[in-house]
């Protein structure tokens, strides 16, 4: 310990990468703590987890599981309630996160205005992202109820027909769950973008404002430049929860009518822990892993080209 | 001026917008709480209640176990708060100050994680604490929260350490205090912020936390709060929606404050680890 201090002291020029190389043995103690459980708890089942894709691993069987190879994988590709599930993971994926984008811009773009109502807005924009995701669900329940819910009483109000049962149409199902989710993530979207317009250089706006640049064209010169590094973070990040999210729909559908909003993580919830065939899940799980890894190469490569070119 | 005046009302038109967007369904839902059984069930819901009551609370506690569910809720995200910034401050501290191979990996490892499908991790973790006998147990549920929370306790930290100049330790190492002495009396008190505000959210993020929740928690008096309340639904999706939306009110109301409370570090935090890396 005290060698990293005295390691430090040395004059000006030479004293930084000394004291780093030093430093390093001290580092290893104090990584380790948290290292430890990390690897025990996070990288080792997930390496388990990608094991057992390749077994017959099944909840309750009392033979040995075996090895099974690619068969898990072969059973998915013929089928087709899995790939039904997995187009609606799309739909749901992309349907939220663009919608989320664009509004979360606008909505940051105005916050960051000198407007009144300000405060209000932002505290209020702060209260989706901390409820929990079980008490949306059931909060847009309540909104879409087709006799106590104020959706169809707006609607027969303004004399749109007498309303529907939003959740278990076959037709709207899907769409009345992606207003949930938009609902859901604008909040965090809007903060981080929030968050980036703090980058963007003030002096520069005016004086493109001076220049007389309108507010269309100082947004593409000045702003979106500034802030497309996390607009492009933020949008990867929503994809992948996106694809990823569970709780939402479990609550306001459970994955029904029909299975017209059975996101692939729904599918995969049933099939590991109602019907107990882990293995299988697992295999289900190893191919959504692949899906976004794909989908997040393609998107950063076209994105980060598209900033060259501009 | 004439265009710069219908740019500002169109500015507040728009921003109008989107507080009664964000707004409608959380004032339904304290509307709906309020309501008696006879007004929900009778035609044309009005957004003031006609005769408000609160006996909806009374009822919600009645048909589910809610207090003790949040008493489950609440000593989990405490223990998961408590344990993963334990595990997360020195590691954080050194990934901030010391770049080496390893702490570039432990810095990947956060970003990646954040793309595993939960599904992916559950399975294999539910085999492992099967074996430990730590299915159905809360302690079995912190250990799988704050393995689920470290990576962006880690990420925070790292931000916030960042923030403290290295340059106070470095002044009090030339000044004579040790190591121990430069972290407890420097490092420590310009940090607490931080550790507090990190700290906060891993418990905001265990108290709403569903999924992990549902598949571990199976006897109905260690279930957390937010399971309970998906008991008010039954089968059919038929729900008694007056306590349904009182309960689900009462739920949200320790989140939302705690979350009032750090929502300005965690940005900052957020920003901090995101921009200097």
């Amino acid at each position: 310990m005290t060698a990293a201090v005295e390691a430090r002291t040395p004059p000006a020029g030479a004293r930084r990468p000394a004291g780093r190389r030093v430093a390093d043995h001290g580092a290893w103690f104090l990584v380790l703590p948290a290292l430890v459980p990390v690897l025990l708890l996070s990288v080792g089942p997930l390496l388990y987890g990608i094991g057992l894709a390749f077994t017959d691993a099944q909840s309750g069987r009392t033979s040995a599981t075996r090895w099974i190879g690619a068969l898990n994988f072969r059973d998915l590709l013929h089928d087709t309630l899995f790939w039904e599930s997995f187009r609606i993971g799309l739909v749901w994926a992309a349907g939220v996160t663009v919608p989320q984008f664009l509004l979360a811009l606008g909505l940051a773009l105005l916050l960051n205005a000198d407007l009144r109502l300000r405060g209000l807005a932002r505290a209020l924009a702060i209260v989706p992202w901390a409820m929990p995701e079980v008490v949306v669900g059931i909060m847009w329940r309540l909104v879409y109820n087709p006799d106590a819910g104020v959706l169809n009483e707006t609607l027969r109000d303004l004399g749109l027909g007498t309303g529907r049962d939003w959740l278990s149409g076959l037709a709207t199902a899907l769409p009345a769950v992606i207003v949930v989710g938009v609902w859901a993530g604008l909040p965090q979207t809007t903060v981080a973008l929030l968050a980036g317009l703090q980058n963007v250089p003030r002096e520069l706006h005016e004086a493109a404002a001076v220049d007389g640049a309108g507010a269309w064209r100082r947004f593409r010169t000045v702003t979106w430049p500034a802030l497309r590094p996390v607009a492009l973070a933020i949008t990867a990040l929503n994809l992948i929860w996106n694809l990823n999210s569970f709780a939402l729909v479990y609550v306001l559908t459970n994955g029904g009518p029909g299975g017209k909003t059975r996101l692939p993580m729904l599918f995969a919830y049933e099939e590991a822990f109602r019907y107990g065939q882990f293995g299988y899940a697992a295999a289900m799980g190893c191919v959504l892993v692949a899906v976004v890894a794909v989908l997040l190469a393609v998107f950063l490569a076209g994105r980060l080209r598209g900033g060259e070119e501009a | 001026m004439r265009p710069r005046r219908a740019a500002r009302a169109g500015q507040y038109a728009a921003l109008l917008g989107y507080l009664l967007f964000l707004a409608f369904p959380l004032l339904w839902l304290l509307s709906t709480a309020l309501k008696s059984p006879r007004e929900l069930g009778g035609p044309h819901p009005t957004w003031i209640p006609r005769h408000p009551t609160l006996a909806n609370v009374r009822q919600a506690f009645a048909e589910q176990p809610l207090a003790h569910a949040a008493l489950n809720s609440l000593l989990v995200a405490l223990c998961t708060a408590v344990v993963a910034v334990l595990l997360a401050t020195p590691t954080a501290y050194v990934m901030a100050r010391h770049r080496s191979r390893l702490t570039r990996a432990a810095t990947g490892w956060v970003v990646v994680s954040q793309a595993f499908p939960f599904v992916l991790v559950i399975i294999p973790l539910f085999l492992v604490l099967k074996n430990l006998r730590l299915v159905d147990s809360l302690t079995g549920l912190v250990l799988v929260y704050v393995v689920w929370a470290l990576p962006f306790a880690l990420w925070m930290l790292t931000g916030h350490v960042r923030a403290v100049p290295a340059e106070l330790e470095e002044a009090a190492a030339v000044d004579g205090a040790g190591r121990l002495r430069t972290l407890v009396s420097v490092t420590a008190p310009l940090l607490a912020p931080g550790i507090a505000a990190t700290a906060l959210f891993a418990f905001v993020t265990a108290w709403n936390e569903f999924f992990f929740a549902l598949v571990l928690l199976k006897s109905p008096e260690r279930q957390t709060l937010p399971v309970i309340l998906t008991h008010f639904i039954g089968a059919e999706g038929v729900a008694d929606l007056g306590p349904l939306a009182a309960a689900a009110f009462l739920a949200t109301l320790p989140s939302v404050a705690v979350f009032a409370l750090v929502q300005r570090r965690i940005t900052g935090g957020l920003l901090a680890g995101a921009v200097k890396s």
